[in-house]
C-alpha cells in the first residue's frame, strides 16, 4: 500500500474484479492466488475462460502458475531485475506509451536512463529467466490492449518491499496499463477486511480514508474537532518498528487486537521474549491464541463474520455490510463494545455505540466514504471508494484522472521512481546454500488459529519440500526427517518432493507453527518503509538426521 | 492446473505408446526429462489445456499397447495433456473397453444382446465357462478372458465375439464359438475381422438397381479411392461445390430429408442453422456410433462404402461453413475403423479433404475418433463431451449443438444414414428426392433384419413400406415358425406384435400409431423366443448404459430391471397389478424428466411388451415362476 499511495496518493488496488475477468492479459507476480487467494482466483479464472493471457511470475511453478500461459521462474529477490529488464525491452523497441507518459507521469527520462544497463542478457544473468522469454513477456505486456499486474507477498514481504511495488507500477505508467477499464495494477488481499483495516487508518501514517497525519492538516482538524481531543500530527510505529521500540524499551504495553505476532513474526523466539518483556500486553482475540497465552489480560471477542454488524472492505475497494447472525458465545463481546468499555474506564463515555453509529461519524470525517450510507450499501450490494456523496455510484477503478484533459481534474501527476537491484539480506554460502521461501497453502490460514481446528483432506502438516534433484542428490526420500538450519535457527521438518521446485530452492509454510516453527528461520530484515519482513528469502541448509526419526518432530 | 499427479510411473513401453500418438514431449513439464529450461520456464495455460480433446485417443493407446491403464500410465497421459489424475480416471472409468486394473492380455467380449441370444448365445457362454473357465477369470494359461457384452452391432451374423488383444488388433468376428475364442487369443492368431457381405438385396443383379443407399454396396473395392470414383464417387461433392453451399443447403431442405437416428429432425434447417451461425469455426460431425441393439446398418455401409461417407461428410462440412469435421465411430468397430481411416487418407492424398478440396477453395478435413464403448454417446451432446475428452455425459439442452455444440462452437451432426442420403439427394434433385417416399417420409430408409429371419442384413426401401412387406423381402421367418413379435426401432423403439404387420413405415405413421422407427431395427422373435428374458436383457441393457449422471434415468433403470425380476420370479411385492403401475410410473418419470433420449426411452420397449404383447400379464408369470430363470444376483454376476 505504500507503495501505491507514494505513486497514486492512494493506497489500493485499481481495478474491479470485474475488470480481471476481462482483461486481456494479467501479469500474476509473486502470488500463488490459487491456494492464496482462492476467491480472487475465481476471477482470473473467469477471465482466462474469456480469453485472458495469463503469465506467473514465482521462484516456485505453484497451482498458479499451472494455469498460466506462460511462467517465469526467477530467482528470488530479483523481482527489480525482471522489472527492469521488462522496461528496458519495452523502451529500446518504442513500445511505451509516449503520450500517456508526457501526459500524466514524471521523471521518465530519469527512469529510463536508470534501466538502460538491463539488457536482456543481463536480465537473464540475475533472475535466470531465459532472455527471449523476457523479452516475449515484455512485448506481450506493452502490445496487449488491457493488460493488469497483480501481485502479493512474493513482492512485499522482501526488505525492499516498497521498491519491488513501485518497479511494477513504473511498468504500468511505462505502457499506460493503469487508468482504464481492464488495465492496473493490484495488491491482492489475504483477508476479507485488510483493504478495510487500511480503510479505517488502522496503518500508522494515515487517519480514516488514508488522509496523512501529518500533512493533511485540515484533515486532521476535522477529526480533532469531531473527536475533541488534540491529534499528535506524527507517524506512528509500523509493526516491526513496535518490535524495535520494545527492544528499546521505548514500547511497554500493547494491545493486540486480532493478530498473533508470537506465532507470525520472523524470528520468532525473539518476539516471544520482547512480548514476555512488556509491562503490559492485552489481548483481544476469538481464539486462545498463542500470543493470548503471554498477555495479562484477554478480552474475548466476537467473531467479525457472523457474530457482529460492520462493514469490511475488500480488494476492490469495495463495501460490504456484515450481518449479525449469531450471539457470540459466552462472555465474548463485541470489539466496538469491548473498546467503549475500555474508553469509558479511562474516561469517555460513548454511551451504547452501534456499529452504525461508527459508521455515519466515519463518513462525516472521511470524504472518500461520505457517500456510503447503509441503505445505498445494501442497495447497490457493497460500493467501491472513492464515493464523495449519495448520488455518486462509487468507482470501478482508480486513476481515471491521470487520463484527463484538464489539469485540474488530472491533479498530481504520477512519478516514476528509480529503483534499485538489491538481493536479499540473507546471502546464499557453502554453509547456508538452498534458498528457503516461504508461503501458504490452501487448506490452512496464515499460523493456522483459525484453520487447525478444521480438518481438511488437502492438510499434511508442515514439510520442507524439495525439488526432485535436490531429494535425490541428499539421498533423502519422500516423509524423511531432516533438519533445517537458518543463521538463526534450526528445526526438523518431513521431506516433501515438489516438481514446482528447482534445484537449490526450498519451500515451507508458516501454517504448523506447533509442529514445526518456520518462523525460528526467517530473517528479520524489513523494509524501513512498509514494514514488512523478508519472510521470502532465507538462507537455509538441509542436513540428513543420522537415525530417521519416527515421532516427535520438535 | 492442479495436477495432483500420483508417485506411480509410466513404463517405457506406456511412454512410448503416448509418445506414438502425440508425438516426443516438449519439456520437462509434459513429461520430458528435467533441465536447466524446466526450472526457469513453463508453457501451459490454454495451450496445453486444448489438448485435452485427445484424452481418448491416448488412453486408446494405453490399453490396446499394454491391455489395461495401469496408474503411471494414466500419470504420464495427465502430464502430457494437463489433465487432473482424478478427471482423468473418471472418464477411463466411464467407458466400458478400458480397463484401469490389469487383466488377461486377450479379452473377448461375447454379446449376449437380443440378436445373438436368438442365436444362442446362452449356451455359447455355458460353453465358455466349461471349457475356458468362468466370465471374468483369466484363462488356465492367464493369457485370455471372456465376458458378456451388449449388442456388438452384428446381430446379422450372430452370434459374435469381438476381442481385444494387447499389442495386436482388435477383431469383431461372427458365428462365435469356443474355437473362435481359441483362434483369436493364439498367440500367432491370424484371425482377421468379419467383413460384411450380407446386403441381401445386392446379391440379385434385377434387385439392386432399385438401390439407392447401397447401390454401391458389394461392388465398390472399399480400399479403392479409383474404384469410387469410376462408381460415381464424388460428383455429389462436385454439384454441391457448383451450387454453392445455400443452394446445396436448399436442396437438401427442398428434399426434406429427416435425420435417420431416431428424432427426425429436417436436415436442411439444421444445416442451416449451424451456417448461419455467426461464430466461428462451425464443426460437422458425424455420428458413427451405433449401438442401438439391433441395428447395423451404418457399420455395413462403413465396411462396404467408406468413402460415401467421407464425401458426404465433406459436403455437409462445405454447405455449413464448417472447415473440421469429426467423424465418431463406435469403439468395437475395428473394421469399418480401418476401412474409414483408410478412405479418409487416401482423400486426403488425393486432395478430396484438406486446404483446398477439389481445388474449389475451401478447406475441410476429417479426423476420426473412437468410442470406446459407451451407448451413452451415441446422444449427440454426450458424444460432443467424448470427443473433448471428458466423460460421454449428455448435456442439457438449449443450448443445441447448431448454437454451442462441439467445443462450444455452432455444430451440425448427422449419423451415418442422414448423410448418404445427401449424396443421393445432389444427384438426383432435391425436388425429384422429395417425391419418393410418402408425404411425410421422403426418400429411402435402411432396415437392419435380424434374429429369427431367414435372410437377416441390412434393406432399403422406400418409406412407406409395411412392416409385412419388410419382413417378406428377407425372406420370411426362419423355418418357417410363427411369428410372435417384431422389436421394431431397437431397444429404445418397442415391440409390436404379428396383428400389426401391415403398419406403414413412415414417421407420420409411426407417430400416429404410437410406435418408433427408431434406429430401422426389424427383429424378428418366433413362437419359441423367450419374450421375458429379451425384456429382462433390455432392462438390464439400458441399467448399464446409463451415465448415471440424472437422478430418473440412474434410478428408474435400476427399480425397472428389479420390478421385472420379482414379477418373472412371481415374487412381486404387493401384488401383480402393484408392480405394473409401479413399473407404469418409472416409465413415466424417466420419460418426463430424464435429461436426455434414453432415459426417456429406456421403459418403451418394456411398456409396449407389457401393453401390447401380454408379456409380464398374470398368465405368463405363473409359467415362468419354475422357469428357472435366474435370480437377480446371479443375473449381475
Amino acid at each position: 500500500m505504500v507503495g501505491l499511495a507514494t505513486v497514486f496518493g492512494a493506497g489500493g488496488g485499481t481495478s474491479s474484479y470485474e475488470e480481471v475477468e476481462h482483461t486481456d492479459l494479467m501479469l500474476l507476480w509473486g502470488s500463488n492466488a490459487r491456494a492464496a487467494h482462492p476467491i480472487f482466483f475465481h476471477h482470473i479464472l473467469k477471465g482466462i475462460h474469456n480469453g485472458m493471457k495469463l503469465i506467473v511470475v514465482d521462484p516456485r511453478r505453484t497451482e498458479s502458475a499451472e494455469w498460466g500461459d506462460l511462467w517465469l521462474g526467477i530467482d528470488v529477490g530479483t523481482d527489480i531485475a525482471l522489472s527492469n529488464s521488462l522496461a528496458r525491452e519495452i523502451i529500446v523497441n518504442d513500445l511505451h506509451d509516449t503520450a500517456f507518459i508526457a501526459h500524466a507521469t514524471l521523471g521518465f527520462e530519469e527512469y529510463a536512463a536508470s534501466v538502460m544497463g538491463w539488457t536482456l542478457e543481463r536480465g537473464e544473468e540475475v533472475t535466470g529467466v531465459p532472455a527471449g522469454v523476457i523479452r516475449e513477456v515484455a512485448h506481450a505486456y506493452a502490445k496487449a490492449d488491457r493488460a493488469m499486474i497483480c501481485w502479493t507477498l512474493g513482492i512485499t514481504e522482501h526488505h525492499n518491499a516498497v521498491d519491488n511495488v513501485v518497479s511494477l507500477i513504473n511498468l504500468s505508467l511505462l505502457t499506460g496499463h493503469v487508468g482504464t477499464y481492464g488495465s492496473g495494477v493490484n495488491p491482492l488481499r489475504g483477508q476479507n477486511n485488510v483493504q478495510g483495516g487500511g480503510d479505517m487508518g488502522a496503518i500508522p501514517n494515515k487517519l480514516a480514508g488514508f488522509q496523512d497525519i501529518e500533512q493533511d492538516h485540515e484533515a486532521r482538524a476535522r477529526f480533532e474537532a469531531a473527536w475533541d481531543v488534540p491529534i499528535i500530527p506524527a507517524y506512528g510505529y509500523t509493526l516491526t518498528q513496535m518490535f524495535e521500540a520494545m527492544e528499546r524499551g521505548d514500547l511497554t504495553a500493547a494491545y493486540v487486537i486480532g493478530e498473533n505476532p508470537a506465532s507470525s513474526e520472523a524470528d520468532k523466539t525473539h518476539t516471544v521474549k520482547l512480548l514476555e518483556g512488556l509491562d503490559c500486553l492485552i489481548v483481544q482475540d476469538i481464539f486462545m491464541t498463542r500470543t493470548a497465552e503471554l498477555a495479562d489480560v484477554v478480552f474475548p471477542a466476537s467473531n467479525s463474520a457472523f457474530e457482529t454488524d460492520g462493514t469490511v472492505t475488500n480488494s476492490e475497494r469495495r463495501v460490504q455490510r456484515m450481518r449479525k447472525a449469531l450471539d457470540p458465545p459466552g462472555d465474548a463481546k463485541d470489539d466496538i463494545w469491548i473498546i467503549a468499555q475500555l474508553a469509558k474506564r479511562l474516561g469517555r463515555d460513548w454511551g451504547d455505540l452501534t456499529p452504525h453509529q461508527a459508521w455515519e461519524e466515519l463518513r462525516t470525517l472521511s470524504p472518500m466514504h461520505a457517500g456510503m450510507s447503509y441503505e445505498r450499501l445494501d442497495e447497490l450490494g457493497g460500493i467501491q471508494w472513492p464515493c464523495p456523496d449519495e448520488t455518486h455510484p462509487g468507482t470501478k477503478f482508480l486513476h481515471a484522472r491521470l487520463w484527463a484533459d484538464e489539469p485540474a481534474e488530472q491533479g498530481p501527476k504520477a512519478p516514476f521512481s528509480v529503483v534499485v537491484d538489491d538481493p536479499p539480506v540473507d546471502t546464499l554460502t557453502e554453509e547456508f546454500p538452498l534458498r528457503l521461501t516461504t508461503g501458504r497453502r490452501l487448506d490452512s490460514y496464515n499460523t493456522g488459529v483459525q484453520t487447525g481446528g478444521y480438518t481438511s483432506p488437502l492438510r499434511r502438516g508442515e514439510t520442507i519440500d524439495m525439488s526432485p534433484e535436490d531429494v535425490q542428490r541428499m539421498g533423502l526420500a519422500e516423509g524423511e526427517v531432516v533438519a533445517v538450519s537458518s543463521r538463526r535457527g534450526a528445526v526438523r521438518a518431513p521431506v516433501h518432493v515438489d516438481r514446482g521446485l528447482r534445484p537449490g530452492l526450498v519451500f515451507m509454510t508458516f501454517h504448523f507453527p506447533d509442529q514445526v516453527d518456520t518462523n525460528v528461520l526467517t530473517i528479520e530484515a524489513t523494509d524501513p518503509r512498509s514494514g514488512t519482513a523478508e519472510f521470502k528469502a532465507t538462507a537455509v541448509r538441509i542436513d540428513k538426521l543420522p537415525v530417521p526419526a519416527a515421532e516427535g518432530i520438535e | 492446473m492442479d495436477l495432483h499427479l500420483t508417485p506411480a510411473v509410466a513404463s517405457v513401453e506406456e511412454r512410448a505408446a503416448v509418445d506414438e500418438l502425440l508425438g516426443a514431449p516438449d519439456s520437462g513439464w509434459h513429461g520430458a526429462e528435467r533441465d536447466e529450461q524446466t526450472h526457469r520456464v513453463a508453457r501451459g495455460g490454454r495451450a496445453a489445456r486444448d489438448e485435452r480433446h485427445l484424452l481418448l485417443p491416448a488412453l486408446h493407446a494405453l490399453q490396446a499397447h499394454t491391455g489395461w491403464i495401469s496408474e503411471g500410465g494414466l500419470n504420464y497421459v495427465c502430464e502430457r495433456l494437463t489433465v487432473p489424475p482424478a478427471e482423468a480416471y473418471g472418464v477411463a472409468t466411464f467407458y466400458a473397453m478400458f480397463s484401469v486394473e490389469e487383466r488377461p492380455p486377450n479379452v473377448v467380449h461375447v454379446c449376449d444382446d437380443l440378436a445373438c441370444e436368438l442365436a444362442g448365445a446362452q449356451q455359447l457362454c455355458d460353453r465358455l465357462t466349461a471349457e475356458i473357465g468362468p466370465e471374468g477369470a483369466p484363462s488356465p494359461d492367464g493369457s485370455s478372458t471372456w465376458k458378456t457384452s451388449p449388442c456388438l452391432g452384428m446381430c446379422e451374423q450372430a452370434p459374435v465375439m469381438f476381442a481385444q488383444r494387447a499389442g495386436r488388433d482388435e477383431v469383431a468376428l461372427a458365428g462365435a464359438s469356443v474355437a473362435t475364442f481359441e483362434a483369436l487369443v493364439a498367440p500367432a492368431s491370424t484371425v482377421t475381422c468379419s467383413g460384411a457381405d450380407t446386403a441381401p438385396q445386392t446379391w440379385d443383379p434385377e434387385e439392386r438397381t432399385s438401390l439407392r443407399l447401397l447401390k454401391r454396396v458389394g461392388v465398390v473395392d472399399p480400399g479403392s479411392f479409383d474404384d469410387y470414383h469410376a462408381h460415381g464417387g464424388y460428383t455429389a461433392l462436385r454439384r454441391a461445390v457448383e451450387l454453392g453451399a445455400e443452394d446445396t443447403i436448399r436442396e437438401v431442405t427442398d428434399a426434406k430429408l429427416m435425420g435417420r437416428g431416431g428424432a427426425a429432425f429436417p436436415t436442411g434447417v439444421k444445416w442451416k442453422a449451424v451456417a448461419e451461425q455467426p461464430v466461428h469455426p462451425h464443426y460437422f460431425v458425424c455420428n458413427a456410433d451405433e449401438s442401438e441393439p439391433g441395428t447395423f446398418k451404418d457399420r455395413v455401409v462403413m465396411e462396404l462404402d467408406p468413402f460415401a461417407v467421407v464425401e458426404a461428410l465433406t459436403i455437409a462440412g462445405f454447405a455449413t461453413g464448417a472447415e473440421q469435421g469429426y467423424l465418431y465411430i463406435r469403439g468395437e468397430y475395428p473394421l469399418a475403423t480401418r476401412r474409414l481411416e483408410h478412405a479418409i487418407a487416401e482423400a486426403r492424398h488425393r486432395g478430396y479433404l484438406g486446404d483446398d478440396v477439389m481445388g474449389a477453395g475451401f478447406g475441410f478435413d476429417i479426423e476420426l475418433r473412437r468410442g470406446a464403448g459407451a451407448y451413452i454417446c451415441g446422444e449427440e451432446t454426450a458424444l460432443f463431451n467424448s470427443l473433448e475428452g471428458k466423460r460421454g455425459e449428455p448435456r442439457n439442452k438449449p443450448p443445441f449443438p447448431v448454437q454451442r455444440g462441439l467445443f462450444g462452437k455452432p455444430t451440425g451432426i448427422n449419423n451415418v444414414e442422414t448423410l448418404l442420403n445427401v449424396l443421393e439427394i445432389l444427384s438426383v434433385g432435391g425436388a425429384a428426392y422429395a417425391e419418393t417416399g410418402t408425404e411425410g417420409s421422403a426418400g429411402p430408409r435402411l432396415f437392419c433384419l435380424s434374429g429369427q429371419v431367414e435372410r437377416p442384413g441390412v434393406y432399403e426401401h422406400e418409406h412407406g413400406v409395411t412392416l409385412r412387406q419388410v419382413i417378406e423381402a428377407a425372406g420370411g421367418m426362419r423355418e418357417g415358425k410363427a411369428l410372435k413379435a417384431v422389436l421394431l426401432g431397437g431397444a429404445a423403439g418397442g415391440f409390436v406384435g404379428p396383428d400389426r404387420l401391415d403398419v406403414r413405415l413412415t414417421f407420420e405413421d409411426a407417430r400416429a400409431g404410437g410406435y418408433t422407427l427408431g434406429s430401422g431395427v426389424v427383429m424378428l422373435f418366433d413362437e419359441d423366443a423367450d419374450l421375458t428374458g429379451a425384456c429382462l436383457r433390455i432392462a438390464r441393457f439400458f441399467r448399464d448404459e446409463s451415465c448415471g449422471q440424472c437422478v430418473p434415468c440412474r434410478v428408474g433403470t435400476v427399480r425397472q430391471e428389479e420390478a421385472l425380476h420379482r414379477i418373472a420370479q412371481g415374487r412381486p411385492l404387493g401384488s401383480h397389478a402393484d408392480e405394473l403401475a409401479l413399473l407404469e410410473d418409472i416409465a413415466q418419470v424417466m420419460r418426463d424428466a430424464s435429461i436426455c433420449g434414453l432415459g426417456q426411452t429406456a421403459a418403451n420397449a418394456v411398456q409396449s411388451a407389457i401393453a401390447s404383447l401380454g408379456v409380464f400379464g398374470r398368465d405368463d408369470t405363473d409359467t415362468l415362476a419354475g422357469d428357472g430363470l435366474p435370480t437377480p444376483t446371479e443375473e449381475q454376476e
